[in-house]
């Protein structure tokens, strides 16, 4: 009889699952399918894939796109970075208030940004960096500056832009991290001689190891791709992969040249989530 | 059982107006919703507009299969592109009530002979803008574009387009446009990476907006949209290089397997009264192919520099370049762009 009821579970939850797998295999699978299949293709007319099958924009990706990828991964890495080292501090800092509603109340206002479309606050930099943007206004009334500064169109404005656009995905993973941390261990280290840095770097980095790793996978995986940001902020020097790839799917693009950098862009990332969860497994 | 017999109902009577509705494909915010109105009133065909934003996307779009788009509106160097892959269906133009209002320097046009497959739309040159408050010298000529004076300096906006960058570099450095020569492309990109201490930002998003704000000096632009520029900064003004300007056509085309052929004639048609020409070309700030139109055009836009050309201007329509020229052309604009 229970071997029975498991089967029926089983059964049941494979037809529960059957809705969300055809979804993911339809909008996801077939079209990453579609992907590969395109990226060993030639371009044709209007930069679409025809055959015959040729290996050459896998080569021209390695040949000629590798300042690209290390751009991207540099841009990526050091907004992952920063983002953790603002919003570490925030969060931990939001955690300890006392009254739930302020912690609420922080909360919310860090969530706030997500209530404008990406687009239209990325559009908001865009003025507010401006040579006659209100940030330049101001430091000419203040006497700080005596011309305007070039903000906006530098790397500068690139990375401020990602880090905006990124650090709530930082706090959150790490506030989870930081509100479930045992207080009386912050209260034991101390008893134990240890002074504030010891106790940051020998209890609470440990223990808040898996928010940190998790905000800062939540932050880099969707920096490497950003194209947005550096398409409105950047500068001549100031183009990711994100901007290859999707040059190559629009105007007179080359799609198969596209299909191939995603897949390679698709590996690296792939191979940054193995080593997430083999760092993962072993901390286990 | 009654449910689903309305059900039947509603999707007949739904196909049946589908049957009587003009599907519109058009570039983006290139169709002036008053002439559609219009067109409405006149004929009683309704009209459903979709838009698309590169000659690339309409061209997958039609090559997927039966999108139900009626009229399509191709740049005059795809016209062949989408007549080799099967994508056009004739409407025999010359054969209609209003041909004869075609301004006749845009009758018979190179890439659509005897206007089997197209009519004229709209059309327009692709240059540059310079704030002249800035500099007072000779603009028309792209040695201030590719060799700019100390003062455009972090000031230069360009296309984040290969398509209409390399001409002007090729054009510059005196090789023919479809050139399938290395060479020539060694010498563009040279010119380009030069070219580079001064440019602030490679876009073709948002030029309008940088132009007003003063964020760039001297941007590549399209001849209309120039005009919206010099509105609000009047010390703007559209270069007319002597070396030659790029010069586009978008056409009206019938796309294959168009399911209200007859409706989409009409339209054609009905276009090429100059009234309703003018129409359009007041609403997009560029130039149409009908002659008489004028009188019926905005006052700015008749005596406008940027709509119409000076005297003698060296205004060239590329010819559909061979995939070589593409190749070539990609090529040189990622290494620039890495």
């Amino acid at each position: 009889m229970a071997g029975r009821v498991q089967r029926t579970g089983t059964g049941a939850s494979v037809l529960l699952a059957l809705p969300g797998l055809f979804w993911l295999v339809t909008f996801f699978l077939l079209p990453l399918l579609f992907v590969l299949y395109a990226s060993f293709q030639t371009r044709g007319a209007g930069g679409l894939p025809v055959p015959p099958t040729t290996l050459e924009h896998y080569e021209r990706t390695f040949d000629v796109f590798w300042p690209v990828i290390w751009r991207t991964l540099y841009f990526s890495g050091l907004t992952t970075l920063v983002c953790l080292l603002l919003g570490f501090p925030v969060a931990f800092f939001i955690s300890t208030r006392k009254s739930a509603r302020a912690r609420q109340l922080l909360l919310f206002l860090i969530l706030l940004p997500f209530w404008t479309n990406f687009l239209v606050r990325t559009y908001a930099l865009q003025t507010i960096l401006g040579r006659e943007g209100p940030l330049n206004a101001l430091l000419l009334n203040l006497g700080v500056i005596q011309a305007p500064l070039t903000m906006l169109n530098t790397p500068f404005a690139v990375m401020l832009g990602l880090v905006y656009g990124f650090v709530p995905f930082m706090v959150l993973p790490v506030y989870a991290s930081v509100e479930r941390l045992d207080k009386r261990l912050l209260e034991a280290s101390s008893d134990l001689g240890a002074n504030d840095w010891h106790t940051f770097w020998r209890v609470v980095l440990p223990l808040t190891l898996p928010g940190i790793v998790a905000g800062s996978m939540l932050v880099f995986i969707p920096a490497i791709g950003a194209f947005v940001t550096p398409d409105l902020l950047g500068g001549t020097r100031g183009l990711m992969i994100g901007n290859l790839i999707q040059s190559q799917f629009r105007g007179r693009g080359n799609i198969p040249l596209g299909s191939a950098i995603s897949v390679v862009l698709m590996v690296v990332v792939l191979l940054g989530l193995l080593v997430y969860t083999r760092f993962g497994e072993r901390r286990d | 059982m009654k449910v689903a017999l309305s059900l039947f109902t509603a999707l007949l009577l739904s196909a049946a107006l589908a049957q009587g509705e003009l599907r519109l494909y058009n570039w983006t915010g290139y169709t002036s919703q008053e002439l559609l109105q219009k067109f409405e009133a006149e004929t009683g065909i309704r009209v459903s507009l979709d838009t698309y934003d590169s000659n690339e996307t309409l061209l997958a779009k039609l090559k997927s299969g039966a999108t139900g788009y009626d009229i399509v509106v191709p740049s005059h160097n795809f016209v062949q592109i989408f007549v080799s892959e099967g994508l056009l269906e004739p409407i025999h133009a010359s054969e209609m009530a209003n041909y004869s209002n075609i301004d006749e320097r845009w009758r018979n046009p190179d890439w659509d002979p005897g206007n089997v497959y197209t009519v004229p739309w709209q059309w327009g040159t692709t240059s540059f803008a310079v704030d002249t408050a800035l500099y007072d010298g000779d603009i028309d000529t792209y040695e201030v574009l590719f060799n700019p004076p100390e003062v455009f300096r972090g000031r230069i906006g360009m296309f984040d387009s290969w398509d209409e960058v390399l001409p002007m570099a090729l054009r510059y450095t005196g090789s023919e446009i479809c050139t399938t020569d290395p060479e020539a492309f060694r010498r563009a990109l040279e010119v380009l990476e030069a070219q580079e201490p001064y440019v602030k930002v490679y876009t073709s998003e948002g030029i309008l907006e940088n132009m007003i704000a003063g964020e760039t000096a001297m941007n590549t632009y399209w001849n209309g949209a120039t005009m919206r520029v010099r509105a609000e900064r009047p010390t703007v003004r559209y270069a007319y290089p002597v070396e030659g300007v790029s010069g586009w056509m978008d056409n009206l085309a019938l796309a294959r397997g168009a399911p209200n052929k007859e409706a989409a004639l009409t339209f054609i048609n009905w276009f090429l009264e100059p009234e309703n020409a003018a129409l359009q070309s007041n609403f997009a700030r560029y130039a149409n192919a009908v002659s008489g139109a004028e009188a019926f055009m905005d006052e700015p836009l008749r005596t406008a520099p940027e709509i119409v050309p000076p005297e003698g201007a060296n205004i060239i329509f590329s010819p559909t370049c061979p995939e070589e020229y593409i190749r070539l052309a990609d090529r040189v604009w990622t290494r620039l762009k890495q």
